[in-house]
């Protein structure tokens, strides 16, 4: 599946909706996408992870970008990722400043 | 964002193009790879290389994408270094080629046609799932990669616990939890481990040690079990390959590059927990083996600098496995300090335990040197001025410095005579009373003018028996390391209490739990700084094989179905542990005088009783050892402590000292009455104690 990001923002909540791999050749168009929420001075970030298939280290560079970013005001939530995902996040540490939730 | 961070800085442009990359002449420090605005830097040092190049690779490709030959010009002194701009952080990989001499007598063995590893990478790729069969025709097995600097330490800080208050618990990353009873979601790894630090909590232990880390290859052990054929790996890690590099098959990110970030993790958590982290450091040899051995980084990249050389041009081998570092070579003093401040600052590690220690104070040559200056470099250094620094004060060229290390008032030492005294004591070996007495009180023997917690305690560590083993075998039984069993220790001072290995006679049975109860118990209440080897405390066994080095299986894995089958051992372990945090005296760092400290004619810090007390029976057949401590406890209220061992085999009729007594602990007393919890100890009003045949008494009191 082709990798796509789609930014919808609203009362100070942005959300990305992902689709397909975040591998180091798509992580540049998720790192622009979150540079575009951060621009808009949010409260709140949530990722939508449903359709997210895969993500590679780079994308996990690009979640601690995101982290650091924001500062620890921002809540950055990524909703509905699937195991493999999900499993990658935690083994990470990164659910530790991540909020996860199921969609 | 302020104005000036949007200007281009101008000292970021390239000044030239080498092999189709924009380049410009870099910068000599830090070593190693390090990103840069638009670009990465890159230094490293060879004295006698004539030229030097940087060969670039994308990740995984078998050959290299670029070699960039680096300039004379970027050359400072013997550093090369040079700034390379536009460079896929993410799926980089480089390396070195180094040319120069090959004359082995003169101790140079450059290698033009090899990629060489970064001695300073802080992340390795080629190993990044344990046991995976590596491609050996790949040109370059330990790829050096770039770390991103980005880990968020929130408000981390060292937690600071004052070295005698410290229980050290000595473990492996992967032997901890990869056993399929584990029930972590990364078993063997950096998460897995932290997965169980409420474990750790609820044993109440406050450090971990952990087995070597750095970046090793698993598959460098050529050997096959005898019997079943199967391939040995090198699961201790003591072969070094990487100094600056997690080892990428510990974290379960590994193959994502995440290695780092997975440990900072699991440091972050344990500091959270109270529990620092110490890492088991190997600095007197490499993997790159003697003059057989591969050609990785440091020979390669200047031989005769890095290691000890024979006149002649060979490898000194001070350590046992082919090559000596040659520690106290300048430029070498300034790697293994660059390193240690590298893991503190970076990865804020708390401590270091140093693998045959003795190899770093001597000198080029080989020659002990008596005020050898890595170690007092390090003992003074500001980025190391508050961890801790472990030596195990021996090499494997009979060096052995136990008592003797020189401390600069901050090493601590592993106390091999501690460990060897205690496990004849309970043994019940004759003539060993007097000596188990001033291991108790710290070693003040070995230590006068130092601190007590310059001595690390231990009965059981990675090298050796484990503790169950200890009371199940008089003989090692090595057969599965395909040595013949001519590897590992003879010397155990162990005793299997009446048949070699596993048994059905409950009477061997309760007899081995207890003696693993007197050890535990006579090692938490002795003054020094208690290790305890992981699984010990639920009695893991090893079958008999003291030296598992290549046993990646159940010989070596924590079998957590032990937490349940060996509840009362643990139980015992936990409220000894937890009786040594709530009272002071047995863990004070002054050695105590043996008489009132305030000069007053009060009661003395420590006196000794036999079965009559203030009657200590100190000749070589007394097997009784009773010490009375008295000092201040927790809440500032004069407090005695007690503490009877009897290692004969026939029961000790006590007259204890004074009155007044509640009993923390009788091993030879049934489950649940061989330990009390902390304020639940059980009064005794006679001023008589008959302790059981091989068991240990501790008893409180309070003056009123």
């Amino acid at each position: 599946m082709a990798f796509t990001a789609t930014l919808t923002t609203e009362a100070g909540t942005a959300t990305i909706k992902l689709t397909g791999e975040i591998d180091a050749s798509t992580a540049a168009q998720f790192h622009d996408k979150l540079d575009e929420a951060v621009a808009s001075a949010v409260q709140r970030l949530v990722l939508q992870a449903e359709e997210l298939t895969y993500l590679a280290s780079a994308g996990l560079r690009v979640l601690v970008f995101a982290r650091q970013k924001l500062g620890e005001n921002v809540s950055i939530v990524i909703t509905g990722a699937a195991d493999p995902v999900a499993r990658t996040i935690r083994m990470a540490g990164l659910d530790r400043s991540i909020e996860m939730t199921v969609a | 964002m302020s104005v000036q961070e949007n200007w281009e800085r101008i000292d970021v442009v390239p000044t030239r193009e080498i092999s189709g990359y924009r380049v410009r002449r870099g910068r000599p420090m830090p070593y190693g790879a390090t990103i840069v605005p638009g670009g990465v830097n890159f230094s490293v040092f060879s004295d006698r290389a004539t030229s030097m190049a940087l060969v670039l690779f994308e990740r995984g490709a078998p050959s290299p994408t670029a070699v960039l030959p680096i300039p004379e010009s970027f050359r400072v002194g013997s550093v090369f270094t040079i700034t390379v701009f536009g460079l896929d952080h993410e799926n980089l990989e480089y390396g070195f080629y180094a040319d120069g001499p090959y004359d082995p007598a003169r101790g140079d063995r450059f290698d033009s046609s090899k990629v060489l590893t970064d001695p300073h990478a802080r992340l390795l790729s080629g190993r990044e799932t344990w046991g995976a069969e590596p491609n050996w025709d790949d040109i370059y097995q330990y790829r050096s990669r770039l770390l991103y600097d980005d880990f968020d330490w929130e408000d981390d800080r060292p937690p600071g616990i004052p070295f005698e208050d410290l229980i050290i618990y000595e473990t492996h990353v992967r032997g901890f939890t990869r056993h399929p009873s584990s029930g972590v979601s990364g078993p063997g790894t950096f998460t897995g481990l932290r997965d169980k630090i409420p474990y750790l909590r609820e044993l109440g232990v406050n450090c971990v040690e952990l087995m070597p880390i750095f970046e090793f290859d698993e598959f460098d052990n050529p050997r096959v079990n005898p019997v079943t054929g199967t391939k040995l790996h090198n699961y201790w890690g003591y072969n070094t390959v990487g100094f600056f590099a997690p080892k990428a098959g510990y974290a379960a990110t590994g193959q994502y590059g995440m290695q780092g970030d997975e440990l900072k993790t699991l440091i972050k958590d344990l500091h959270k927990a109270g529990i620092e982290v110490i890492l088991d450091v190997v600095f007197n040899h490499t993997a790159e083996g003697n003059e057989h051995g591969p050609t990785i980084s440091f020979r390669g990249l200047d031989n005769a600098t890095y290691y000890m050389l024979t006149p002649e041009g060979y490898y000194y081998n001070f350590s046992g496995t082919g090559n000596t570092v040659n520690c106290n070579h300048p430029v070498v003093r300034d790697f293994v300090l660059g390193c240690l401040r590298y893991w503190v600052s970076d990865y804020h590690v708390d401590g270091f335990r140093f693998d045959l220690a003795a190899i770093l104070d001597r000198a080029p040559d080989g020659t002990p040197l008596p005020n050898p200056p890595l170690l007092e470099q390090l003992a003074y250094d500001p980025l190391l001025r508050r961890c801790k620094l472990i030596a195990e004060a021996w090499d494997a060229a009979g060096l052995y410095q136990v008592g003797g290390f020189p401390s600069y008032g901050r090493w601590s030492e592993w106390n091999g005579r501690y460990r060897d005294t205690l496990r004849r004591f309970i043994k019940g070996d004759p003539g060993v009373a007097g000596d188990m007495a001033t291991r108790m009180v710290g070693s003040p023997d070995l230590y006068h003018g130092r601190s007590a917690s310059a001595s690390i305690n231990f009965v059981t560590a990675h090298d050796g028996f484990t503790l169950m083993d200890l009371v199940s075998y008089n003989d090692k039984h090595n057969e599965a390391n395909g040595e013949g069993n001519g590897d590992g220790a003879n010397d155990n001072n162990s005793w299997n209490c009446g048949a070699e290995g596993p048994t059905d006679d409950p009477v061997i049975q309760e007899l081995r739990l207890r003696q693993m109860k007197n050890a535990m118990a006579l090692l938490l209440v002795s003054q020094g700084v208690p290790m305890i080897l992981s699984g010990d405390e639920v009695g893991r066994t090893q079958q008999g094989n003291n030296n598992t080095y290549c046993q990646d299986n159940e010989l070596s894995w924590f079998d957590w179905s032990l937490v349940d089958d060996n509840a009362e051992l643990l139980r015992f372990v936990r409220l000894m542990i937890a009786f040594r945090h709530a009272h002071p005296l047995v863990r004070a760092a002054a050695h105590p005088l043996g008489a009132d400290p305030s000069g007053r004619g009060g009661p003395p810090d420590v006196s000794w009783h036999g079965a009559r007390a203030w009657a200590p029976d100190w000749s070589p057949g007394s097997r009784l050892v009773a010490a009375l401590r008295t000092g201040t406890d927790q809440d500032g209220k004069v407090e005695r402590i007690y503490v009877a061992a009897n290692a004969h085999w026939e029961p000790a009729e006590l007259e204890l000292p004074g009155s007044g007594w509640r009993v923390v602990a009788d091993t030879g007393a049934a489950h649940p009455y061989d330990i009390y919890e902390f304020r639940y100890e059980q009064p005794t009003v006679e001023d008589r104690y008959l302790l059981g045949p091989r068991s240990v008494l501790i008893l409180v009191g309070q003056d009123n």
